[in-house]
């Protein structure tokens, strides 16, 4: 075990550079930066000492450094103006925007995008667990084709209209404020009771319209494997000898069909970003999604690039830990090494 | 049967009289005959016809995509004309019957007021004011498919008369027509980003697959890292790096490219685990003995038995470019006006006041959820038929 974890960890890092660097490449994509659009601005406008801040800034941030040093001072493997500081210090580099470290205009964003997403994963758990097992126990019945082309609805329904509509109706039959993850009043507040009250009291919109569209996969996913497992020759032994069906079903082929579960970490958490972001834009709610949206049409490039470099950290660690998970739970994996998607 | 030996100890020469007829024991039925002898892709159709769903859904993805080569024809209307003395009308219901009598196809008039304290138009249907619809009849003037001069429809509004069926925009644009022309662009942009996912997946995938060994590690783990990536923040980060000044058409392929550049991952997997399986045939073996480069035996011999689930891979893919596309245009990020997609309409629906105002600009997500429903059970029915002898066929 602890040798498929240590491996598993070695892959990680190889994996992490690489995103690190398409993520840095894509955000320098577009010709110029940040302050050569301001700059421009200020000129026209005949700014003397704001020019002077900008030159000050683009050398302090080394934007008139080759691109490959650029990234190499962002990830803090190359002494910039401020000798190492980069994400592998623990700096997220400035914000030009809104002319603050990354770190503090950030926020609270991480953790209430860590929390979204978290509840995403919860929510389509909690609803294609069962959905599944029925499916799956009731084969081609009525309720097995309703329940999936239920599913199939929630996978097609563009999710940006669905928190639209949920969240227009939550206004008008629970008086709830439009869009934000928590009442106005508690924004830039420090973490309090009441504040998670309110967080928790927004979060179910947001939850809801990310988590139908990633439940339908999972039900599909549970009920072939739980039809697999129910087709198999234990099933009848158990059957023949008497073993109650449900208890049957709990005990044996219930727990094969769960090891999706946790694979599927893997294949979710890149579709729950995803789908959390642009959810997150229609519903202004506090996470990265909206900055980065802003960040990337303004060229501000440490922090649109924090922001990818944090989402993609969440789901390479997401499937590290299932992964690992995986490994434990099923020894079968553990021997033949690889991780399993 | 007389093998009776001879006068000097051999066996006679034995020649049966029968009729000489090996299949005599197991006689084919004229159906499994027909079965046996039909090609792989006929056993494929019988295969899919079975699946009455993913009949229908093709039938219906048929039916959009035909509706793309005579967009022009269908809407009523021209897909920028504005009809100003009609903002934001809500949808006409199309009806038969006007007191209780056959009419054929029409629509009520509309009363506009204007509500100055709620600061909206508000429009009644007036049903004294029966409309009914002409047929194949001349309307706004287009261009069709760019080239020729032309101005028939196949149904307009009565001299004088309105037909939205589907309301109109912020700019009195009729939603309906719009949406018939969104289609064009909003369907092709999967299929041309299918095109570039396809021939990265099957470069790398064949590749990983067929050579094995550290190249197949190290793909595999460049498959990894691309599908650990969040798609649509990456499709957001870069549509954004299109420049600014690319006409509609070049960011319209540019869009294009980029959702299948991050699409690639799911189909070189499924490449790689067919061509590891194939390898191993006996067939492979005999073309390479027979000298056979790799590009010969991927191409020739190994790509044709799995044709069949590339399609239904592909199929299966569609639908998340066309959302891709939705998304993107929706934020702002995608495609732009003039250029007209179901997500370029549904930018217009971004804010809360359309749902308690204009709820039918949401009508644009409609076609979306068909097309997508219809690709995903049309490829979850090719995907079975993918396999045609995995189990019995009649």
């Amino acid at each position: 075990m602890l040798n498929y974890t240590i491996r598993r960890i070695l892959i990680m890092i190889p994996t992490l550079l690489v995103i690190s660097l398409l993520t840095f490449t894509i955000i320098k994509l577009p010709p110029g930066d940040f302050l050569s659009n301001q700059i421009a601005e200020l000129q026209s406008q005949g700014d003397r000492s704001a020019l002077e801040r900008a030159a000050f800034l683009r050398k302090q941030y080394g934007l008139d450094r080759p691109f490959i040093e650029q990234y190499a001072t962002w990830v803090g493997i190359w002494p910039g103006e401020r000798g190492f500081s980069g994400l592998l210090q623990g700096d997220w580099g400035w914000s030009f925007e809104y002319n603050l470290p990354v770190g503090e205009v950030v926020g609270d964003r991480l953790i209430l995008t860590f929390i979204l997403n978290f509840s995403a994963i919860l929510f389509t758990w909690l609803v294609a667990f069962p959905i599944g097992v029925y499916s799956a126990t009731r084969q081609y019945s009525w309720g097995d084709y309703g329940l999936t082309l239920l599913g199939y609805v929630g996978l097609a329904t563009p999710s940006f209209l669905l928190a639209l509509v949920l969240m227009y109706f939550a206004n008008v039959h629970f008086g709830m404020s439009i869009g934000g993850i928590m009442d106005p009043q508690y924004l830039g507040q420090q973490w309090s009771w009441d504040k998670v009250a309110s967080v928790l009291k927004h979060l179910w919109i947001p939850v809801i319209v990310i988590g139908t569209a990633s439940t339908a996969g999972m039900i599909r996913r549970l009920r072939a494997n739980l039809l697999d497992e129910l087709q198999k020759q234990y099933v009848v032994t158990a059957r023949a000898k008497g073993v109650p069906r449900l208890r049957l079903l709990i005990k044996y082929p219930l727990r094969m069909a769960l090891n999706p579960f946790i694979a599927d970490i893997g294949n979710l958490l890149p579709s729950i970003v995803s789908g959390s972001a642009i959810v997150a834009v229609v519903l202004s709610l506090q996470t990265a999604g909206p900055m980065l949206l802003s960040a990337l049409r303004s060229q501000d490039q440490y922090l649109a690039g924090s922001f990818l470099m944090f989402m993609s950290l969440l789901t390479v660690f997401g499937m590290f830990i299932s992964d690992l998970l995986l490994a434990a739970l099923d020894p079968r994996i553990r021997l033949s090494g690889g991780s399993v998607k | 049967m007389s093998t009776a030996p001879s006068g000097d100890g051999k066996l006679e020469h034995f020649v049966s009289p029968e009729p000489f007829a090996p299949h005599e024991d197991e006689q084919l039925t004229r159906e499994q005959e027909r079965f046996y002898r039909a090609s792989q892709w006929k056993v494929m159709w019988w295969k899919f016809r079975r699946h009455r769903v993913a009949v229908i859904a093709a039938v219906i993805l048929a039916l959009f995509y035909a509706s793309t080569l005579v967009s022009e024809l269908i809407a009523p209307y021209g897909v920028a004309t504005r009809n100003i003395t009609h903002i934001y009308a809500p949808p006409q219901e199309l009806r038969l019957f006007h007191e209780g009598r056959l009419v054929g196809p029409f629509v009520y008039g509309y009363d506009m007021q204007l509500d100055m304290d709620a600061l909206i138009r508000r429009y009644t249907p007036n049903t004294g004011q029966v409309q009914p619809l002409r047929f194949f009849c001349r309307g706004d003037a287009y261009r069709f498919w760019g080239l020729v001069e032309a101005n028939v429809h196949l149904f307009c509004p009565a001299q004088g008369g309105t037909v939205f069926l589907m309301g109109t925009d912020r700019l009195g644009r009729d939603l309906f027509s719009r949406i018939v022309y969104g289609t064009r662009i909003s369907l092709t942009v999967g299929l041309l980003g299918i095109i570039v996912s396809f021939t990265i997946g099957i470069t790398l995938g064949g590749i990983s697959g067929y050579f094995g060994g550290r190249i197949d590690t190290l793909i595999q783990r460049f498959i990894e890292m691309v599908s650990s990536f969040p798609e649509l923040p990456l499709w957001m980060a870069l549509s954004a790096a299109l420049p600014v000044n690319w006409s509609p058409i070049l960011v319209y392929f540019g869009i294009t490219i980029i959702l299948g550049l991050l699409d690639w991952p799911g189909l070189a997997r499924a490449v790689r685990s067919k061509l590891l399986a194939l390898r191993e045939e006996d067939f492979v073996t005999a073309a390479v003995l027979m000298g056979a480069g790799p590009g010969r035996v991927i191409g020739r011999h190994l790509l044709p038995s799995f044709t069949s689930h590339l399609i239904a891979s592909a199929t299966l893919s569609v639908p998340g470019m066309i959302m891709g596309e939705t998304a993107l245009s929706f934020l702002g990020l995608g495609l732009r006006p003039p250029v007209t997609s179901w997500g370029v309409l549904l930018n217009e629906a971004q804010n809360i006041n359309v749902v308690a105002l204009y709820p039918w600009l949401m009508l644009a997500g409609v076609p979306v959820l068909i097309v997508v429903l219809a690709f995903n059970f049309m490829g979850d029915g090719l995907r079975d038929a993918a396999d045609p002898y995995s189990s019995a066929t009649k």
